[in-house]
């Protein structure tokens, strides 16, 4: 922990050097790719074509009804999850004994399972079931299944480390009722794991594509799943400005689930002293 | 307190019932879909001895294995310096390195194909240094690249978070008591990751069996087990093969991701 660079060992570069070239492994393509989404033509260069928004432009038209899906789909599922899986996550912190630890053990199941699985057996349980598979509400319940645990364990983590039992019997014994107790103490208490496992549900839903490939119909196609349409098919900026579309919708999550994360990760830290 | 208990158990209630439409019953009826076939439930036994299908298991395995290896190289070395060293620019490594955390199979994919697919920079960078154009994003090696890039940030995460809860001073006792940077990275530093390198690895290999997108995006022809999967009940529609390997994929990654809640309690996940 040496702060002083001139105390610096050879340890310490080649470290450095190679979390730098880890960093290049897997920056380089996303900036690569954000390039040639605005580029106008990238095998000739940027720097000859010029830059373009034409190709943003074309992805928005091909493929507005695919990332319009996948946002309304990101939002049902949030709804479905808060709605479900925080009252779930009560329940189980507060079940003592070993049914409940099971009940956990079996709802959190879904996300050891690879999607591709999970989809074929959906497919395969209802596909005589009329019209239902060939809705959008079939994705939906596929999203939520895959990221019902993650919002769970999120709600759940929060809920163990708060002394939950002790402040609902503070408030019990001033006369509040369950409902009064739920809404004004026990979710206000986990407004933090709340929002953290909001944030991992809306971000796994926009990305999903294992289980959404084999839940899709033609008339229900989700963002990655033109995605994958487009880098087979089409051309490398019109892919590469898909991909930017992606990120633009995908990586404001991902830095507020970072930030979300930090003060707790920065508590655990050692006094950086030395 | 049976009001306790019954408030508790009317709230998991809906969660249950969501779980048991659709996992439980799809998952049953997947069981019975797949001894439905012309050999009846003896299709699983044929679908399981398939030389091609153990071929791909081999494969598979053998895959999620060597990119557990080195993502726990690649990923564990820069997560243990972020975690114990101060520096400027530090906060923005740690960002590109946590950033692929959340893309999708497709988009590893896509990364693939632009590092060493035919217009990628690796072949752009080997011709111009007078060498053949390398091309490898759509075969094995391509995979085993995308499985890497997207493995590497849950690594990361996963040691930076345990390093930092190690005791320092312990690491100053071996270092009083005279033990080499070396003898302390081995004796103390290591055991102490142990957990957390156990919960990464298993994750990490777990991810690799199941992933569907990325061998999707690189190419049809790489007969990874998922991939098998797919075209057994796409093309094929045989279904006792797709619902046996897939009840046995889901059986391996289960198992490793047990392992890995065993060793470290924490929340993981089978996505990718």
């Amino acid at each position: 922990m040496a702060r002083n660079s001139a105390k610096r060992s050879l340890g310490f570069w080649l470290q450095l050097g190679l979390t730098l070239a880890v960093s290049g492994f897997l920056g380089v393509p996303i900036l690569q790719s954000m390039l040639a989404g605005v580029t106008r033509n990238i095998f000739t260069g940027v720097l000859k074509s010029g830059l373009t928004l034409d190709w943003v432009g074309q992805v928005l038209t091909l493929y507005w009804p695919a990332i319009l899906l996948s946002i309304e789909i990101a939002i049902g599922c949030l709804a479905v999850t808060l709605l479900i899986g925080v009252p779930a996550a009560y329940g189980l912190a507060r079940a003592p004994g070993r049914l409940a630890r099971l009940a956990e053990e079996a709802l959190v199941l879904p996300i050891a399972v690879p999607g591709l699985a999970l989809a074929l057996a959906m497919v395969i349980a209802y596909n005589g079931w009329g019209g239902f598979r060939q809705t959008a509400w079939f994705i939906l319940a596929g999203h939520v299944l895959f990221t019902l645990p993650f919002m769970i364990r999120a709600v759940l983590a929060v809920m163990a480390s708060s002394d939950l039992a002790t402040l609902e019997e503070g408030a019990a014994s001033l006369g509040a009722g369950f409902f009064r107790r739920f809404f004004d103490v026990v979710l206000p208490n986990c407004r933090s794991g709340i929002l953290a496992g909001a944030l991992t549900v809306v971000t796994l839903s926009i990305g999903e594509f294992n289980l959404t490939w084999l839940l899709h119909t033609p008339l229900t196609k989700t963002l990655p799943v033109g995605l994958a349409d487009a880098y087979a098919s089409l051309r490398l900026e019109i892919g590469s400005a898909y991909t930017l579309v992606f990120f633009v919708l995908i990586v404001p999550l991902l830095v507020a689930l970072q930030m979300l994360g930090r003060p707790r990760r920065m508590k655990a830290l050692p006094e950086d002293t030395v | 307190m049976p009001r306790g208990r019954m408030i508790a158990a009317l709230m998991i209630l809906p969660a249950g019932l969501f779980f048991l439409a659709f996992f439980v019953l799809p998952l049953v009826r997947l069981v019975i879909a797949g001894g439905e076939g012309p050999d009846g439930w003896a299709g699983y036994g044929v679908a399981l001895a398939d030389a091609r299908h153990l071929t791909s298991l081999a494969e598979t395995l053998i895959l999620s294995i060597a990119v557990t290896a080195a993502t726990l190289v690649l990923g564990g070395i820069p997560g243990l310096f972020l975690a114990r060293n101060r520096f400027p620019g530090r906060a923005f490594l740690v960002s590109i390195l946590t950033l692929p955390l959340a893309f999708p199979g497709v988009v590893v994919g896509f990364m693939v194909i632009l590092l060493a697919g035919r217009q990628g920079m690796i072949g752009q960078v080997s011709q111009m240094l007078g060498g053949e154009r390398i091309v490898f994003a759509y075969s094995m090696a391509g995979l085993f690249l995308g499985y890497v890039y997207f493995s590497i940030p849950r690594v990361v995460l996963t040691v930076m978070a345990s390093a930092e809860k190690l005791d320092p001073q312990l690491e100053e006792a071996a270092r009083s008591l005279g033990a080499s940077p070396w003898r302390v990275f081995l004796d103390v530093i290591l055991p102490g990751l142990r957990p957390a390198l156990i919960a990464a690895g298993a994750v990490s290999f777990a991810t690799s069996m199941g992933a569907f997108g990325t061998a999707f995006t690189l190419a049809t022809r790489i007969d990874v087990l998922p991939m098998v999967i797919y075209t057994e009940f796409t093309l094929g529609v045989n279904l006792a093969a797709a619902a046996g390997l897939s009840l046995l994929l889901g059986a391996v990654t289960w198992a490793a991701l047990a392992l890995a809640r065993q060793a470290a309690g924490a929340g993981v996940a089978a996505a990718g």
